[in-house]
């Protein structure tokens, strides 16, 4: 039977897509916490490009970045498809995933910045949020991939749950629920989805992390 | 059913060459509408409301925006010739990490080539031959990065191979120096019509270079 690894870091929104995704279609994986600071040998050996998690292991052949690995497992285990079927349809979520994938960063980089540069990252954050109200949730959908959540829903994690965390943080507050209603009921719902809501870091341990990080960070900028 | 294909475009860009190179490889034919930058089409406007960019790719009226979706979408739709992905899911997994690394490096490395001078220049140049390299490298000796074939990786690459006379001349290297393999490959991918007819002469995306460097100021 095929073996399935995942090399992870528990704080990385990236890892939970894959995790998700593995949990939906019910594939058992063992799960490797990677130490980002001290990355394995194993690790350098499967992503040599990019040195970095996810990744995701399937009978000793590596498959790198979070998308390329759901769009791998969506394909090796058709139960529960996470894309549409029909090829407009598809080409639309994987517009919405692209548009997840170039503005996620954002949202880790609210916390890496201060001052007038994090400013001007909060007000990307807003126009993303905006575009998200205005374009992407319409139709009355309960979630991206309709009644039930798919990998849209999953590509945007970083704004359900990481989002949130990062404001609390850095006393920032972007996301006013009564701004964007549409998007708003979408977090309530994917974030009480069973396997999302059962599979998220905890928030705490978020904050200390975030914390103790930014202390080193501002740090070694200033000396 | 009459098929109605549009592809809205801008010349230059590397990204419309990419759909402009998988429709030409299924024989797709379509109308080609050259969109002017400084004063889009309302039609751009309505078919890419969330970037309003070009290449969009509209089939039978519904919109496809960003090129690699395009390229996809269209390996799809009409799967019974010349297939770009392959099939086998590891593969395919191999080829879209190769295309995003593309989509990652090239265009905005290739840019701070022509965008900057000195130092910052400098850097940019090395940083391209070594992403250059990589590529070289996961070629090894296959003729195409879809092996036997022109594939997915070949058509998200080949389009930056009509701006290397313009990086080349703006940073003063030569790539071919560096990369004979990569050069060798392009040169091959150039012999196949798509391509051929999909590529814009270099000297004129030169020109169009030296253009852009007035408009912005850079000398």
């Amino acid at each position: 039977m095929a073996v399935v690894k995942l090399f992870g870091a528990w704080l990385s929104p990236y890892c939970y897509r894959v995790i998700w995704a593995l949990k939906l279609k019910g594939i058992a994986y063992e799960y490797i916490e990677e130490d980002l600071s001290n990355k394995s040998p194993l690790l350098l050996q499967y992503n040599p490009i990019h040195k970095k998690i996810p990744v995701l292991l399937h009978d000793d052949k590596p498959i790198c970045e979070s998308t390329v690995i759901l769009r791998y497992i969506d394909e090796i285990w058709p139960q529960n498809p996470l894309l549409p079927a029909d090829p407009h349809e598809r080409a639309v979520a994987l517009f919405w995933i692209k548009f997840a994938d170039d503005k996620s960063p954002l949202i880790s980089k609210l916390f890496r910045t201060d001052g007038e540069e994090q400013q001007a990252v909060a007000k990307e954050c807003f126009e993303m949020l905006e575009v998200l109200e205005e374009h992407a949730l319409i139709g009355g959908k309960k979630f991206f991939g309709g009644d039930e959540i798919n990998m849209v829903d999953i590509a945007f994690c970083s704004v359900a749950h990481w989002l949130g965390v990062i404001e609390d943080f850095a006393g920032l507050k972007i996301f006013e629920p009564h701004k964007f209603p549409r998007l708003n009921s979408w977090i309530q719902n994917f974030k009480s989805v069973p396997v999302i809501k059962d599979n998220l870091p905890d928030t705490d341990k978020m904050l200390a992390l975030l914390k103790r990080r930014r202390e080193m960070l501002l740090a070694s900028k200033s000396s | 059913m009459a098929e109605e294909v549009v592809l809205l475009d801008f010349w230059p860009s590397p990204f419309g060459m990419r759909s402009r190179i998988a429709l030409a490889e299924k024989g797709i034919k379509y109308e080609h509408k050259e969109e002017d930058l400084r004063n889009k089409s309302a039609l751009l406007l309505q078919m890419n409301p969330v970037h309003k960019k070009i290449p969009v790719l509209i089939h039978n009226g519904k919109p496809v925006c960003e090129s690699l979706i395009q390229v996809q979408y269209i390996d799809e739709v009409w799967h019974d010739k010349a297939p770009l992905l392959p099939s086998d899911p590891y593969q395919k997994a191999t080829a879209r990490f190769w295309a995003d690394y593309v989509d990652k490096k090239i265009y905005e490395v290739g840019g701070r080539v022509w965008k900057t001078k000195g130092e910052k220049q400098a850097t940019a140049k090395k940083e391209l031959i070594e992403t250059l390299k990589l590529l070289e490298k996961e070629l090894g000796d296959k003729p195409y990065f879809g092996g036997e074939s022109l594939g997915y990786v070949d058509v998200a690459f080949i389009p930056f191979y009509s701006w290397f006379y313009a990086l080349e001349k703006c940073g003063n290297f030569s790539i071919e120096a560096e990369c004979p393999k990569l050069i060798a490959w392009a040169k091959r991918c150039m012999q196949k019509e798509s391509v051929a007819k999909s590529l814009p002469d270099q000297q004129k995306v030169y020109d169009f270079i030296l253009e852009m460097k007035k408009h912005f100021g850079i000398e």
